[in-house]
């Protein structure tokens, strides 16, 4: 552990602030915006609404009525004496089925060829690491990864489809990730999730937060069919598990 | 129970204050735009604080109620009427079975609405909110705008009473939005990312006026004006952005952030308006002159803090029992010395004596005499 005074302190009107710990992004920053926000969601200071944690920052949503802006600087920075990253993060990592190529990932063959290499070895480098979801934003749930090889950035489609449907994972210059509702959109499809990583009648309507992993497991068509059968009736449960350091 | 859309109006929507616990996973905030109108129709009918209304702009729907039940109408102008009859703003109305609601094109404000007593409608909430997200096709009315036709059932099948009916009534509550005067000023709160700008550039942002454009929605509201001018362009590593954020990308046009807003963005941000503010703003016609003026968080903060005040004594101004109202309690305190009065007088009277068959004729001018007497008295001492 190795303590550090990390933030400094942003106004965003009378609302709400923003916790500054870093201008550019980085692992160590991420942890720590993960941590502090943990903390501060588990100290519950009345008057805090919400957080929305980001790449440099966390936002903290407050009730003026209830706690005025110098009141809460106080209790953040009591709260958040000594903060300092666990030395071994832990975080979740939500396992989502996909379904490469194909139907499901009309790009596929362009990423490859742009790549200089088979269908097989993109999806082996793409769902071959896990991604840290950075932070949420854009769309619901659409999670924001960081990670993604760099022999797999591809440049996006130089027109926008009009409709990309919900579960579709692309791949967006440096950028991969899932778009969790129809949307319109410019990256290249290389396959789809059969889970609904959001899906509002759930408890939890998004599968993931800010921090958590994302790992990619490939299926085939028949199995995306099966998961995809689970899901409408309610039944499948993303797995998840819990590693040590990232 | 409920209305039925003749007209659905350009974009009718289910709102409440909005869905919150879900910004960290990207999800728009919703709710009103104009949280102040929504307020007071909610007050005017007795609903709860936070019970979903229906959000209308530009043009308003035509709506047909299927039982009695009393409604109010806050913020724009939309030339309502009540079968043919004009129906006042800020005021609760009693509407009948089969009262049809007109509302037009507005003639003042942008966002008007309609609170129905009771709860207004029955609405499922979706993750804790009733607001209609259109994005994402989640809340409200199945997640849409109202269509033609849609039946929207009331909360409360039918309400035929509201208490003190006479001073559920807001004067001249529009007033708060100087819809007659051509410049509206706006407090900012500055920050988070003042320091991006040139010294000329705020400077430009506090001293210029703005124009409201027509690329305003409940997204967010663009500006025109002169160039905000930042030091090395607007781009940031996307942050959190507040209600009232006001977003100024390399164009140098000032965009503010409203219900729709996206939650988190890249662009920097010069300052934040006051939330007391927010309202006038929204209410903002294209074409209105805007003027910025620069206030410290505190300050904001107390500006809230009054406005609560005058909110919750508005609360109660309508909640009083008034004169000339239906007041069960007024109407007790005014009746009891007639009917002591009353009783007094006829302690020693029989209305009708039983020792023969008939009552006496001769003691009828003087029972009537003191009942007179007695009625009088009170009615002089008022």
């Amino acid at each position: 552990m190795k303590a550090m005074n990390t933030y400094r302190i942003t106004i965003a009107g009378d609302s709400a602030l923003n916790l500054v710990f870093a201008e550019k992004i980085s692992a160590e920053s991420s942890a720590l915006i993960r941590e502090a926000a943990a903390q501060l969601e588990a100290a519950r200071i009345p008057g805090v609404r919400e957080f929305v944690p980001t790449f440099c920052s966390l936002m903290v949503c407050y009730d003026p009525l209830v706690v005025g802006y110098d009141e809460l600087c106080r209790q953040i920075s009591d709260r958040l004496t000594g903060l300092a990253a666990p030395s071994v993060p832990r975080r979740r990592v939500v396992e989502l089925p996909v379904c490469y190529g194909g139907e499901f990932g009309p790009d596929l063959p362009f990423v490859a060829e742009h790549a200089g290499m088979t269908e097989d070895e993109v999806v082996a480098l793409h769902s071959g690491r896990d991604y840290v979801i950075d932070m949420l934003g854009f769309l619901p749930g659409f999670a924001y990864l960081g990670g993604l090889d760099e022999r797999l950035h591809t440049p996006r489609l130089e027109t926008p489809r009009t409709v990309i449907p919900a579960g579709s994972v692309g791949i967006g210059g440096a950028q991969t990730g899932v778009y969790p509702l129809d949307s319109p959109g410019g990256w290249r499809l290389i396959g789809r999730t059969p889970a609904r990583p959001y899906d509002p009648a759930r408890e939890e309507p998004i599968l993931y937060a800010a921090g958590d992993c994302l790992r990619f497991v490939p299926i085939t068509p028949a199995q995306f069919s099966e998961i995809a059968a689970q899901v409408a009736a309610g039944t499948y449960v993303c797995p998840t598990s819990v590693r040590e350091e990232v | 129970m409920g209305v039925t859309a003749n007209k659905p109006g350009v974009c009718t929507t289910v709102q409440d204050a909005g869905r919150f616990g879900y910004l960290g996973s990207g999800f728009s905030p919703s709710g009103v735009m104009d949280r102040r109108a929504f307020r007071i129709a909610n007050l005017l009918v007795d609903n709860p604080e936070n019970a979903p209304v229906l959000e209308f702009c530009l043009a308003g729907p035509t709506l047909r109620f299927t039982a009695p039940t009393f409604i109010a109408l806050t913020g724009g102008d939309f030339g309502a009427t009540i079968d043919g009859a004009p129906a006042p703003l800020y005021t609760a109305l009693q509407v009948r079975r089969g009262s049809v609601l007109a509302l037009n094109a507005s003639r003042t404000g942008v966002y008007g609405y309609l609170a129905v007593a009771g709860g207004s409608f029955k609405i499922d909430p979706v993750m804790g909110s009733t607001s209609t997200n259109l994005k994402c096709r989640i809340g409200g009315w199945h997640g849409r705008k109202l269509e033609a036709g849609d039946y929207l059932p009331f909360a409360t099948p039918a309400v035929d009473y509201l208490p003190n009916l006479a001073s559920h009534a807001v004067e001249d509550a529009n007033a708060f939005y100087e819809f007659n005067a051509d410049t509206v000023r706006l407090r900012v709160v500055p920050g988070p990312q003042e320091d991006l700008f040139t010294e000329e550039g705020i400077e430009t942002f506090y001293g210029s006026p703005f124009t409201v454009t027509g690329k305003c929605d409940r997204m967010g509201f663009r500006l025109d004006g002169d160039v905000v001018r930042t030091r090395h362009g607007s781009d940031i590593v996307s942050d959190g952005i507040a209600l009232g954020a006001v977003q100024v990308p390399d164009h140098g046009r000032p965009i503010i952030m409203l219900a729709d807003r996206q939650t988190t963005g890249g662009y920097a941000k010069i300052g934040t308006v006051a939330t007391v503010d927010i309202p006038k703003l929204v209410q903002s016609r294209p074409g209105r002159t805007i003027r910025f003026e620069r206030i410290s968080v505190q300050e904001a903060q107390a500006l809230l803090r009054d406005d609560e005040v005058r909110m919750r004594a508005l609360a109660k101004m309508v909640k009083r029992p008034c004169f000339g109202g239906l007041s069960p309690r007024k109407t007790a305190r005014r009746l009891t010395p007639i009917l002591e009065a009353q009783a007094i007088a006829a302690e020693h009277e029989q209305l009708w004596v039983e020792t023969g068959d008939h009552l006496h004729a001769e003691r009828i001018p003087e029972i009537m005499e003191r009942r007179e007497r007695a009625t009088q008295a009170p009615a002089r001492t008022e």
